[in-house]
């Protein structure tokens, strides 16, 4: 039986965007954590670690987020762990997350004067206090914008994941379309419930621009 | 204990290279429609009427805050609804010129924005006629500038092309898809497939690197490397 597009079919779409908001949350968990050590890793003293660092960012920044969400999936189960599709669709969305985050993170801490890495050195701060104290307090105000930005990126390509069978809000639409048959209104509200979400934090990303470019002629 | 065989991934490399073909062929109808059409849109974001310049930014927001799968479904699956028949390879290049045209519009506006005013007049006080001063003084130094984010965005939509599997285009992540049901050697197939991927995406950004420093060479001046090394020392 086909049933019309009504306000209970909205309705499950908007519960299923919740599960696209948990998704989001969670790679931003871990891509953030990810990412901070490959942006440390990348301005490290060490040479096989920036080495490493840059070769994970090329790697990560040039393979589909599809295609590694299916590393993930069937890496892990061929591997013998029998994971359930929202920790593989998590932990992909996190590694594709960590090579963009850590690549912004990178620009924002060499963004930071070099006479302040030479200042706090005099006063005998150790690195660990260099960054806590001095290098991350002034990159945060640098990377705040990209990295909002960023977000919507990640919030977007969460709609991917629904190839594996979690039901986020794109794959909520679909099965409401297979249901109704009405791509149109079905997609578009889709379209609309992403946007009410992304379209928010673009404006932030580009207030947090606009503050910071203010802040800097300033 | 896990071992990875490659063979049965490899005996399938035909339908693999069948596959990357049709990636290639999307990621350059792409990259020219969509360019373009990014290219048309930031002309008449900067210098249309008020209307259109509102259409303009209603449609980079529309498109730039909505998931390239969604926009693939709406004119895959809503076109046909309203008797618009479209095939699967169809719905992706048109999915994918109107999402690289949005963000495209977005980096050519920028660069148009940074060409200063005095530029313009300075190409009017030397009698240039309206469309020099568009083409010589606004558009060739504006996209010059933003040559290497377009760039950025040409790589992005290519890696982006793989979600068209979603709508059983066989382009190289389909095959990898359809390789991998008929194998049961998932994993290594998506090791093949991403690597191709990775080399693609490296390949096109220094092909790409290259071309713009090609086109937008200004005439009668020499490749910066080329002019360092007759100067001795680089010094003045």
């Amino acid at each position: 039986m086909i049933r019309p597009f009504g306000s209970d079919e909205i309705l499950f779409l908007f519960e299923a965007a919740r599960w696209t908001s948990v998704l989001s949350l969670a790679a931003l968990a871990l891509g953030g954590l990810f990412g901070l050590a490959v942006a440390l890793a990348r301005v490290s003293v060490s040479n096989v670690l920036r080495t490493a660092a840059s070769g994970y960012i090329t790697v990560v920044q040039g393979i589909p987020v599809l295609i590694l969400l299916f590393l993930a999936y069937y890496g892990l189960s061929t591997m013998g762990f029998d994971l359930p599709p929202l920790i593989a669709a998590s932990l992909s969305l996190g590694i594709y997350a960590s090579g963009y985050l850590g690549d912004i993170w990178r620009g924002a801490i060499e963004s930071v004067a070099l006479q302040q890495w030479e200042a706090s050195a005099s006063l005998a701060l150790t690195r660990g206090q260099q960054y806590r104290y001095v290098i991350i307090p002034q990159s945060v105000r640098i990377a705040l914008p990209p990295t909002v930005g960023f977000l919507v990126q990640l919030i977007k390509n969460t709609s991917i994941v629904s190839i594996v069978g979690v039901v986020e809000l794109t794959r909520a639409g679909q099965l409401v379309n297979n249901a109704t048959f009405e791509p149109f209104p079905v997609f578009l509200s889709v379209a609309a419930i992403y946007f009410i979400i992304c379209y928010p934090l673009s404006l932030i990303a580009r207030r947090l621009e606009a503050q910071f470019n203010a802040y800097r002629a300033g | 204990m896990f071992q990875l065989q490659f063979a049965p991934a490899l005996a399938e490399t035909p339908a693999l290279l069948r596959g990357f073909w049709l990636t290639i062929e999307l990621t350059v109808a792409a990259i020219l429609l969509g360019g373009a059409l990014g290219l048309a849109a930031a002309m008449a974001r900067n210098m249309g009427p008020r209307f259109v310049r509102w259409l303009v930014s209603a449609y980079v927001e529309l498109i730039r805050n909505t998931p390239f799968l969604v926009q693939l479904y709406i004119v895959f699956f809503g076109l046909p609804s309203v008797g618009v028949r479209v095939s699967a390879i169809q719905a992706s290049i048109i999915a994918m010129t109107i999402n690289l045209g949005a963000y495209a519009a977005e980096i050519f506006r920028a660069g148009i924005e940074s060409i200063h005013r005095s530029q313009i007049e300075a190409g009017a006080s030397l009698a240039l006629t309206r469309p020099q001063i568009l083409v010589h003084v606004i558009l060739a130094p504006a996209v010059s500038k933003v040559w290497p984010s377009l760039v950025s965005q040409f790589i992005l939509i290519m890696l982006t092309s793989s979600v068209c599997s979603f709508v059983s285009v066989e382009e190289l992540s389909g095959a990898a898809a359809t390789i991998q049901s008929a194998t049961f050697r998932s994993f290594e197939v998506y090791i093949i497939v991403g690597a191709v991927y990775l080399g693609f995406a490296i390949l096109l950004k220094s092909a790409l690197a290259s071309v713009g420093e090609r086109l937008f060479r200004r005439p009668g001046t020499a490749p910066r490397k080329a002019k360092l090394a007759a100067e001795p020392g680089g010094l003045r």
